[in-house]
């Protein structure tokens, strides 16, 4: 069965068209990332399945059966918010069982759903407080948990680590995946942060002003993308693209390299100066402006001594280019 | 340093002002109190003078409860206000939030039309109103009082109401309608909750005039019964004769049951609860 299919979606606000032409399938337990820099429509996608926002045209199918006039309650879907959007006035406890209150679930399943959620996410000591009396880590557990107590055909994640800082991003995207595997659910998620949509998903969407740009798994798009948007979207620091400096480049084809596939080397056909240097201690980023004008970045493995201002030649296995024509498609020299 | 002086000589040129405020605001409700419970002859030989052993009397208090309807008249006012107030939050805080939460053509149209009243007396209609009011029979009714009140309070109401509902989080609304709950749930449970502030506020605001006003009750429920507090301390104003124990006694009562009411709004504005709900 298929969890989600969505057939020649479209959304506009007015005469803005948000959502253009959107056709996807998400399988049974897949994990979906929506990526795309803001403004790409990919949270107006997220509504649209959700059913918080009506498709202007199209199909909209949960779990085979086409929702497009369902209201969100009923499309067997849970939601997580970026901004958490807990109940204030409700406990822990509470948030998590207010839908299934709504559903008229029996009380002992309600008890036994909210306790294997509590249970799963460690949140046994704060059952009781509200919303207010929680750190942003537990906030979004808790907005977490009631999310896993409906038990959803699809569960919905909207941006939900934007708002939780560096280190406790790492652990709740753990934490996720973690949950994806326990639960075996059909997930999707949306980001504009290419790391998370990398390590997270079965299957990446890349969308730009409201229309996919190319569907995969993170390896098939980092390996092979279908432009030089998607390329230059996943990967970081991102990929590099040379219009002139590479020497014996055809006229009119921008080649792409990606920062790590550079190697320093005595003579190469990009040559430079060294305008900036970053020290990362496992990595050095170079950045280097080419001898045609041009700003590239290098990723070097360990530590180099390299100083602003030195000149340098760069080398790359032909085999690690793209190239790319005048309208940005790939092209296949 | 100099920064530390400064913020200090500004705390307390800040604070002078508001002192000087609150004295000058305050002089005429003391006056009014301190004289209520003198004898007529000590009012006016030192109408600043605190009652003393000599001057002290009750009788002003004495008159106003026997006239017998005063309590009547305190009921009135405090239905009419309570009444009044309980409206315009109700229905200021639905249109509200439909203006603020829903896209519907002539939604900005509608704002302005609901906003044009803030600007309009509604006493210039006072004729049709009297007109309207005779015709449905609802002369010396306080709900006639009511409901004009209600009309003169809503334009206020649903602008600044408007405005605060557009600030609650999106996703916490979005988040209810996953879980199931309908609009109204939505807008009595979660909204009005984080707008209790702004709910206060409207309340303050229109708590005071509805309470004073003698234009409307005048008009359009003077008859014994139906009463307000202002109009029926009226009767203590004659054209040659005013009994100032009586008029000075009933107006320190009438700021009794407003300051209940203040104080009660006011906690209100407190913001604790809405704290941690979104980020």
């Amino acid at each position: 069965m298929t969890a989600l299919v969505l057939e020649n979606v479209c959304k506009s606000f007015g005469e803005v068209k948000v959502l253009k032409d959107i056709n996807l399938t998400v399988e049974d337990g897949e994990f979906v990332v929506f990526v795309g820099p803001s403004g790409c429509g990919k949270s107006t996608l997220l509504r649209v399945i959700a059913g918080l926002e009506d498709a202007t045209s199209g199909i909209v199918s949960i779990g085979g059966d086409v929702v497009n006039n369902t209201p969100p309650a009923k499309r067997g879907i849970a939601m997580v918010f970026q901004s958490y959007a807990l109940y204030p006035h409700l406990s822990v406890k509470g948030n998590m069982a207010l839908g299934l209150k709504q559903e008229k679930q029996p009380n002992s399943v309600i008890e036994e759903r909210v306790a294997k959620a509590v249970q799963m996410l460690d949140l046994g000591a704060y059952i009781d407080r509200r919303p207010s009396d929680l750190s942003g880590g537990q906030r979004q557990r808790v907005a977490i948990g009631r999310a896993i107590v409906r038990e959803p055909k699809l569960f919905l994640f909207d941006e939900p680590l934007s708002n939780l800082d560096a280190a406790l991003r790492m652990n709740t995207r753990i934490e996720i995946a973690d949950l994806h595997r326990k639960l075996s659910a059909s997930m999707i998620y949306v980001t504009h942060d290419q790391t998370e949509a990398m390590t997270l998903a079965d299957k990446i969407v890349v969308l730009r002003d409201g229309r996919v740009e190319q569907v995969g798994s993170p390896m098939e798009l980092y390996n092979n993308p279908a432009n030089q948007f998607v390329a230059g979207f996943l990967g970081a620091p991102s990929m590099n693209f040379l219009k002139t400096s590479v020497a014996d480049a055809p006229d009119g084809i921008t080649t792409g390299i990606r920062p790590e596939h550079l190697t320093l080397a005595k003579s190469g056909p990009i040559t430079g100066n060294v305008t900036h240097v970053e020290q990362l201690g496992g990595d050095t980023n170079i950045l280097v402006k080419t001898n045609k004008d041009e700003m590239l970045t290098v990723r070097l493995f360990g530590q180099h001594p390299s100083q602003v201002g030195e000149a340098i030649n760069l080398n790359f296995a032909p085999e690690n280019a793209f190239h790319f024509d005048n309208n940005q498609n790939r092209v296949h020299l | 340093m100099s920064t530390a002086r400064s913020n200090r000589f500004n705390t307390f040129a800040a604070h002078g002002a508001l002192i000087l405020y609150t004295l000058i605001a305050l002089f005429p409700v003391f006056v009014i109190v301190i004289n209520s419970f003198k004898t007529r002859k000590a009012i006016f030989r030192e109408p600043l003078a605190m009652p003393n052993s000599d001057s002290f009397s009750l009788i002003g208090y004495e008159t106003v409860l026997k006239q017998g309807d005063f309590f009547l008249y305190f009921q009135n006012s405090m239905i009419v206000t309570v009444g009044s107030l309980f409206f315009i939050l109700l229905f200021g805080a639905m249109a509200a939030f439909a203006l603020a939460e829903y896209r519907f053509k002539g939604n900005t149209l509608m704002g302005l039309y609901l906003a044009l009243g803030i600007m309009i007396p509604i006493r210039i209609g006072t004729v049709a109103i009297l007109e309207m009011m005779v015709q449905t029979g609802l002369v010396n009714t306080l709900w006639a009082l009511i409901l004009v009140y209600t009309a003169q309070g809503l334009p206020l109401a649903v602008f600044i109401l408007s405005e605060f509902m557009r600030q609650v989080s999106d996703d916490l609304k979005n988040a209810g309608r996953i879980d199931g709950l309908n609009e109204y749930t939505i807008f009595f449970r979660l909204v009005l909750p984080l707008v209790r502030p702004a709910m206060a506020t409207v309340a303050v605001f229109n708590m005071i005039p509805i309470w004073n006003d003698l234009w409307f009750p005048l008009i359009l429920a003077p008859a014994e019964e139906v009463k307000t507090l202002t109009l029926g301390s009226q009767v203590f104003i004659g054209q040659f004769v005013t009994d100032w124990n009586a008029v000075l006694s009933a107006l320190s009562l009438a700021i009794l049951p407003v300051m209940g009411l203040y104080v009660i709004f006011s906690r209100q504005l407190i913001r604790g609860i809405t704290s941690g709900a979104v980020k």
